[in-house]
């Protein structure tokens, strides 16, 4: 990292930030209940953030210089096919990385 | 609350009478040794994970100790990751603080949720407990507490604190072998990819209805489409438009079952 000063201070807002998003709701929401719109929106963080993060990755990875890449590519589908299916994480991890693995040694 | 008279147990808006004394099963104690044995297989998942970010963030010019510190200020593996690729991208700081913040959201959403089972705990163990809210610990506790209404507050902090000895320990101590690793393992293994592969396997499962699905392929699609916008924004444009449209198809399921019912 180019710059020690940027890093501490992502890692100072976000640990403080991290801890703050945590402890909102256990901490001062107690029993009160929340608007439902806010809880609606909540319920798809996950689903929206963690997609968005990772396609880009997946269509053009850092390791092939943002080429497409069909061994990554199918290493995703696999993983995705298999988490929805069977919905274990764990599964999902390991069909990826047996694909990616089998493509890479296959492609050469 | 404490509006439960004589003896019943204080739980969420309800009061359970009491009606014998409790077994040795039902001690807070052995809750923790419960959920020590429900955390220990995540070991599996967080293990790996925590080493890929050690290794990870050396390979981005982090020192052992940087990395350390980032994951035990941090303690969320999306986050750290997510700050990690934005920060090798010469985003702003304000962009990656964010963005990063903006994967962890899904944090206050748990914290929402365990709110009315812990929510009445001590202020130094709701404390505790929000630091330690992580994926796993959430996931495991939360289907517990739903299993077991019955359960004391002091048993249900109990449970946490179980489930989290032997899952978040281990998320610095690995982070600590990966950095030290480094960057001894080949380009061959491809473990650029495994972050990638890791975050598929989180959501896939969490696939389970119309509106999740919709959220998700928007989010996907936006990404895509948005990737050339300046300041890494496209991350933040593209997860605020999957969540409105999670949203707004689950309001559309909604309506559509009421005049189903009505009809």
């Amino acid at each position: 990292m180019d710059n020690d000063l940027q890093l501490w201070i992502v890692m100072i807002a976000l640990g403080i930030g991290s801890f703050g998003l945590r402890f909102a709701f256990t901490g001062l929401v107690g029993d009160r209940q929340m608007p439902e719109w806010l809880l609606r929106h909540l319920r798809y963080t996950a689903v929206a953030v963690l997609p968005a993060l990772v396609a880009p990755l997946v269509a053009w990875p850092a390791a092939t210089n943002g080429e497409v890449d069909p061994a990554r590519l199918l290493a995703a589908f696999a993983a995705l096919i298999v988490g929805f299916v069977s919905k274990r994480a764990m599964a999902a991890i390991l069909a990826g990385i047996a694909v990616l693995y089998v493509m890479l040694w296959w492609l050469g | 609350m404490g509006n439960c008279i004589g003896r019943a147990l204080d739980v969420g808006r309800f009061c359970y009478p009491v009606y014998e004394l409790p077994a040795m099963s039902s001690t807070p104690d052995s809750a923790f040794w419960q959920g020590f044995r429900d955390g220990l297989p995540y070991l599996l998942v967080v293990g790996p994970f925590g080493m890929l970010f050690g290794v990870v963030a050396t390979e981005a010019g982090l020192n052992v100790f940087e990395a350390l510190t980032f994951s035990v200020m941090v303690i969320a593996g999306a986050a750290q990751f997510t700050a990690l690729q934005l920060l090798q991208d010469g985003a702003p700081t304000i962009v990656v603080i964010l963005s990063a913040l903006a994967v962890n959201l899904r944090m206050a959403m748990y914290s929402a949720s365990l709110t009315p089972h812990i929510g009445k705990a001590p202020m130094w163990q709701r404390a505790v407990a929000a630091y330690f809210t992580v994926d796993q610990s959430y996931a495991i506790s939360i289907t517990t507490f739903e299993k077991n209404p019955d359960w004391s507050v002091a048993r249900k902090v109990s449970y946490f604190f179980g489930v989290i000895t032997p899952v978040c320990p281990m998320w610095y101590v690995l982070t600590l072998v990966g950095a030290i690793l480094g960057s001894a393992i080949p380009p061959e293994f491809a473990l650029d990819f495994a972050l990638p592969i890791t975050f598929i396997a989180m959501i896939a499962p969490m696939l389970r209805s119309l509106p999740h699905l919709s959220a998700a392929t928007v989010a996907v699609v936006m990404a895509l489409v948005c990737a050339p916008l300046p300041l890494n924004l496209g991350l933040l444009v593209a997860a605020l438009l999957g969540m409105m449209t999670g949203a707004q198809v689950e309001l559309f399921v909604e309506r559509r079952k009421l005049k189903q019912e009505a009809a």
